[in-house]
């Protein structure tokens, strides 16, 4: 009986996390569209609902009814595996972002870490489809993403390091709170481009979505799934640039702290300015995908070998120096 | 307790079904994903000990990184199609006792490794016990890595960094008639040596290619 009680509040709490990340996915797909389409002078999707805020629901419900369609020549099991993967693994690391200082799912000591952990788990999704497709082009885009992703997850990760010197704590929580007197995007403002830009690269959007590029692989990973697959996979993806959000504003913007100290900010609720600096990063996301070309794969490599990576490699030199020469570092 | 005892048996299964799927099944990318999956279910049993740090640098290196090459590099030599031999060699093969004598060999050093944990735990103890419990275990293995091992940690990271430039340099080959792109002579161009201006006469043409 007390193991009944515990599972179904700990299904609760998760749960609680678990369906505002889904409305709040499909709320963000209406909104890239919207984005995009105010940039070049079109309407964008305004039919169904008020200002076509249910579009994203329709199609999902399209998408539900359509017919799976599982090509002859794949290998089914994984080919079925790969969208449920892309899913799963971007719905978990949900789990360690704080939303307020209590309101955590898992306050565990590694937080950023499994966050990393994830992330880099997610390129299976993309090559396990893209190989049990058989076929050319999913095979090329899956084999463009690998390289790709593994070759941005190393500059992401000195970045973080650099964070983490800042800290001295893997905490997500503590590394917000060490954020109360400044925000991190103001002495490590390089970083915080360097990360987004690497993010970008990480989720596969424009200008670096060369692992679905439509004008050479048709849809990438993503040409023989359909139906409720291709959904879900499309799922997955909306719910990592989310989190690669949250993350970018756990890391830098503060997560749940007030930009300043005063009464009136303390009124609004602390996971409301969370959730603002996700929105903002995210409308960034969105113009950039609106407004830059997409870049060829040589030098895509070539930005995130030779530029960013030798780059955080110094600024994590200069970090730890300047915190070490002014006695800064965090010691526990 | 007995949610704790469920779990430990449900990933130590996994990891040890996985691991034999490595080597028994036909396809060998199959290998590589079963390969995965041990990693995978090993660094769950390493945060269940409450090892947390060594499970996610587990996750990151082994599955994140490692592994992925590892698939690149099956994948793109299209070995999928051949078969995997397992118990049925042929006479020629060797691979077998080779594989045998290797593993008799690792499992002796585990023997001897956990035998000498279990006869002579002093030497693991050489640091005292309040340092352990106050922090968590990164903190840990920081201050222990950086302090008293730091030679041996850094000479990992030369002979790492050796290996890596070695590949380099195995592998690099300069092709010739390639065209590369230079950024500098490109962005520095100008007008001036970009475009010329010729008066053209009537019924001559001008001729460029000088």
């Amino acid at each position: 009986m007390e193991y009944l009680i515990l599972l179904f509040s700990e299904i609760y709490k998760i749960l609680y996390v678990l369906i505002p990340v889904l409305v709040s996915v499909a709320m963000i797909v209406w909104l890239d569209r919207r984005i995009w389409a105010f940039v070049q002078k079109r309407r964008g999707p305004n039919v169904v609902g008020p200002f076509g805020l249910f579009q994203t629901l329709a199609d999902a419900l399209k998408y539900i009814f359509k017919e799976i369609i599982i090509p002859a020549s794949s290998n089914k099991i994984i080919f079925i595996l790969a969208p449920i993967v892309t899913m799963t693994l971007a719905l978990i690391a949900w789990a360690v972002i704080p939303f307020s200082e209590d309101y955590v799912l898992a306050d565990i000591n590694v937080g950023i870490l499994y966050i990393f952990a994830i992330s880099s788990l997610g390129v299976y999704g993309i090559i396990m489809g893209g190989w049990a497709s058989n076929s050319k082009y999913p095979f090329l885009g899956s084999i463009r993403s690998a390289a790709q992703m593994v070759s941005y997850e190393v500059s992401i990760g000195v970045i973080i390091i650099n964070v983490l010197l800042c800290v001295g704590s893997l905490n997500l929580s503590d590394i917000v709170l060490a954020q109360e007197k400044i925000w991190f995007v103001i002495p490590l403002f390089p970083m915080f481009v360097i990360f987004f830009i690497s993010s970008l690269a990480e989720t596969n959007r424009p200008p670096f979505d060369l692992p679905e590029a439509e004008a050479e692989l048709v849809a990438g990973y993503q040409t023989e799934y359909s139906g409720m697959m291709y959904a879900m996979f499309w799922l997955g993806e909306y719910a990592n640039i989310l989190l690669m959000c949250a993350l970018g504003s756990i890391l830098f913007f503060g997560g749940w702290l007030a930009p300043i100290d005063t009464p009136l900010f303390e009124m609004v609720p602390p996971p409301a300015w969370l959730i603002f600096k996700i929105l903002f990063l995210f409308v960034l996301f969105a113009l950039i995908k609106a407004i830059v070309p997409r870049y060829r794969y040589d030098q895509l490599m070539r930005l995130g070998w030779k530029v960013f990576l030798p780059f955080s490699l110094i600024w994590v030199v200069l970090t730890s120096g300047y915190l070490l020469y002014f006695d800064l570092l965090p010691v526990y | 307790m007995l949610a704790h005892a469920i779990f430990f048996y449900f990933f130590s299964f996994v990891a040890i079904i996985s691991a034999i799927m490595v080597t028994a099944s036909k396809n060998t990318v199959h290998s590589v994903f079963f390969l995965i999956l041990d990693f995978i279910s090993i660094s769950c049993l390493f945060i269940m000990i409450g090892a947390e740090f060594l499970g996610m640098i587990m996750l990151i290196v082994y599955v994140g990184a490692v592994a992925v090459l590892f698939l690149f590099v099956v994948m793109m030599l299209n070995v999928a199609q051949q078969k995997n031999q397992w118990f049925k060699s042929s006479d020629t093969s060797t691979h077998i006792p080779i594989g045998l004598i290797v593993s008799l060999i690792i499992f002796f050093e585990l023997i001897i490794v956990i035998g000498g944990w279990k006869y002579k735990p002093d030497i693991i103890k050489n640091f005292s016990d309040s340092q352990i419990s106050n922090s968590t275990n990164t903190h840990t293995i920081g201050s222990v890595l950086y302090t008293e091992y730091i030679h041996l940690f850094q000479i990992s990271g030369m002979i790492l960094l050796v290996a890596m430039i070695g590949a380099i340099v195995l592998t690099f080959r300069k092709r010739e008639g390639v065209k590369r792109q230079n950024y500098f002579s490109q962005i520095s161009r100008e007008k001036n040596q970009g475009v010329e201006l010729v008066e053209v006469k009537s019924k001559e043409g001008v001729k460029i290619d000088v």
